[in-house]
């Protein structure tokens, strides 16, 4: 199409005329060729190798789904998965959650909100693996919060949920929360101005009260935001690695493996190429679940409003 | 149904007033409708009567009781908004219905309210809809319903018809105004728009600036505006403003008017001229809606007629009448009169101006003599 609408510059001829014509496919193709390798070409290669008798070194002798089998066999990806089911829950929940709570308490025009907006988005901005240490530190009874109130002479006080392996997954939803609940509020912060004034004017004049505004009027609206922000914590959730590794390490034992630090144990510590290759499969096909249906229906949104 | 009194309400935005002391009562049943230039404070006005906005100084009475601070949901009101401000999530009928809903009136109740609204608005079929799916004039119908729906004692309209097209401005112009005398219900109206607040209201308050310039019935600001502001802004073309000088001539009084080869151009005043022996020798401005200077055929047949030789600068035919720009003494006026009238450009030909229908303000001050 482009080269349709560059035709009449080719009549000036010459070299110049030639790259005008050319230079956006000559600067995009690298890009492009990088991509189909490194991204396309590599998930081809890691779900060809999930179907191969590849250890330490990756062989391409074909196996058959014998991988796939040993994966599901294997207690650790059992935990992985339940791991992830409860922290992808809670964690896209609470985030969501308080991100609109923040969000609706910001929209009363208090004072000094550019500050207070930066506060909150500030935990954005940090590499998990800076979360995850900072909670450590934090969560760590000898150090952190148990320690502290300890030392105020509150000796009962115990929060030890990080050493606990049947709560340590709950100290990486903290965490996550933390992290990710500020970029939801400002989300809906921006989602909230936009509605406007006069709606909620007139739902007041039809006698709603400032939560029944919230609740029937505004919330309503602020669908398209929920969805976004629910793809984008989502497939933060199912890649997260980092959190995990500086925050517990996966431990204690395995009780906070995800499918993502499993896939690294398995292909790079455990020499299974095999079956780290075959849960990140399972990890894209469960990501491509999410976003192609999104995908889709965006798609779909913007050609509507292009007819 | 209510009557409505503003009692010198002040609206101050930290150190700026925005409305410094507006006076206006409306009888129950009156169709009032304020109007300005933007920025003059109107809106603002209407949401304080709506209880949107706080009242920085005076009172608001609805009828009688004094709603300073009574909860908008609590005055019994009902707004139409410049944006219709219809909930995009519900479907017209759920939009109509919920400020019943708020109120907790039993379904079958709100049912039959939206039903019979519906119909009187021609708006069934659109029931199901959402308000993505209709047009501007159908969302216009839909918001009027809305407020119709609640049987209120006063409608409130900010500037309603303003996102709509002219046709369709027109149509729903007449319609609000059938609507107004079909429920007799007080209505306060917001608009810029001068032709919609004569053509609508039963009295009309022109503002500016935060001040109330003048409140009357749309005939008494027409004929007789309070000052040049409201001359000018009311009518369209709007009403010619001459430099003159009233001077005695015999036993009664004349107003001159310079020309530019410095002769003077004199017209008499016969009667209206009684409140002006205070200002013999003094500047003033005389001023003349464009139809009270026609050609001779086709002036008003009562009246203080006077004759006056004119060139034509120019006509521009509207189909149902002609406009022509005159020299009248050294300055151009506007004139309007029958499409048919024998008037040609560049003619020097005879006006007739009906006196009887001047009105001289004063050059100082801008207020009417």
């Amino acid at each position: 199409m482009s080269s349709h609408i560059d035709r009449p510059a080719a009549t000036r001829g010459g070299v110049l005329g030639w790259l005008q014509i050319h230079l956006p496919k000559i600067v995009l193709s690298p890009t492009l060729a990088i991509t189909g390798v490194f991204v396309y070409g590599f998930i081809i290669w890691t779900t060809y190798l999930s179907f191969t008798k590849s250890r330490m070194f990756p062989v391409t002798k074909w196996e058959g789904i014998s991988p796939h089998v040993k994966l599901w066999a294997n207690p650790v990806w059992e935990k992985a998965l339940e791991n992830l089911a409860i922290f992808g829950i809670l964690y896209i929940g609470i985030a969501t959650v308080v991100g609109l709570i923040l969000a609706v308490m910001l929209d009363q025009r208090i004072r000094q909100e550019g500050v207070i907006r930066t506060i909150y988005l500030y935990p954005m901005a940090l590499s998990f693996i800076v979360t995850g240490t900072v909670w450590k530190w934090m969560l760590n009874p000898g150090l952190g919060l148990e320690k502290l109130m300890h030392d105020f002479g509150w000796a009962s006080f115990k929060f030890d949920w990080i050493v606990n392996s049947d709560m340590a997954i709950y100290t990486v939803v903290i965490a996550g929360v933390w992290q990710s609940s500020g970029f939801v509020m400002a989300m809906f912060l921006a989602g909230l101005r936009a509605v406007d004034d006069e709606i909620i004017k007139a739902a007041s004049i039809d006698g709603a009260s400032q939560p029944i505004i919230y609740w029937k009027v505004i919330f309503p609206l602020m669908r398209p935001i929920f969805l976004s922000s629910f793809v984008v914590l989502s497939h933060l959730a199912i890649k997260s690695y980092d959190l995990v590794i500086a925050l517990t390490g996966g431990g204690p034992g395995y009780s906070t493996a995800l499918p993502a630090t499993f896939m690294y144990s398995q292909t790079f510590t455990r020499n299974h190429i095999d079956i780290g290759s075959a849960s990140a499969v399972m990890m894209l096909i469960t990501v491509a679940a999410i976003m192609v249906p999104y995908l889709y229906s965006e798609l779909k949104a913007q050609k509507g409003v292009r007819q | 149904m209510a009557s409505l009194q503003v009692n010198n309400v002040i609206k101050r935005f930290g150190d700026v007033e925005v409305l410094k002391g507006i006076d206006i009562d409306a009888q129950d049943g009156e169709f009032l409708v304020l109007v300005g230039p933007s920025g003059c404070g109107k809106s603002t006005l209407l949401n304080m009567i709506a209880g949107l906005d706080s009242i920085t100084d005076g009172e608001v009475l609805i009828d009688g009781k004094v709603v300073n601070a009574v909860h908008p949901k609590d005055r019994d009101i009902a707004m139409v908004f410049q944006s219709y401000a219809l909930y995009p999530n519900m479907t017209v009928e759920k939009n109509m219905a919920f400020g019943m809903e708020m109120r907790k009136i039993p379904k079958a109740e709100r049912d039959k309210a939206v039903m019979s609204v519906a119909k009187l608005l021609q708006i069934e079929e659109l029931l199901k809809r959402k308000p993505g799916q209709l047009s501007g004039g159908q969302r216009q119908r839909v918001a009027m319903g809305r407020a119709l729906v609640r049987d209120p004692k006063i409608f409130l309209f900010d500037e309603p018809l303003s996102n709509l097209d002219a046709k369709l401005r027109v149509e729903m112009r007449t319609e609000i105004k059938k609507l107004h005398r079909r429920l007799g219900t007080t209505i306060v109206y917001v608009t810029h728009d001068q032709i919609e607040a004569m053509t609508l209201a039963t009295r009309i308050a022109v503002m500016k600036d935060g001040i109330l310039q003048q409140f009357a019935t749309p005939q008494e600001i027409y004929d007789r505006p309070a000052n040049v502001f409201v001359a000018g802004f009311m009518g369209s073309p709007p009403m010619n403003l001459i430099p003159a000088k009233i001077a005695k001539n015999g036993d009664g009084l004349s107003v001159e008017i310079a020309t530019a080869d410095e002769r003077t151009l004199r017209l008499k005043l016969n009667g209206t001229g009684k409140g002006l022996s205070a200002h013999v020798g003094s500047d003033v401005l005389l001023g003349l809606r464009p139809e009270a200077i026609t050609d001779l055929e086709s002036s008003d047949s009562g009246g203080d007629i006077q004759e006056v030789e004119c060139s034509v600068e120019v006509t521009e035919p509207t189909g149902p009448d002609m406009l022509a720009v005159l020299l009248l003494g050294g300055i151009e006026v506007v004139s309007r009169m029958r499409s048919s009238a024998n008037v040609h450009m560049g003619e020097m030909t005879k006006f007739a101006v009906n006196m009887s229908k001047a009105v001289f303000f004063d050059t100082e001050t801008e207020e009417r003599i």
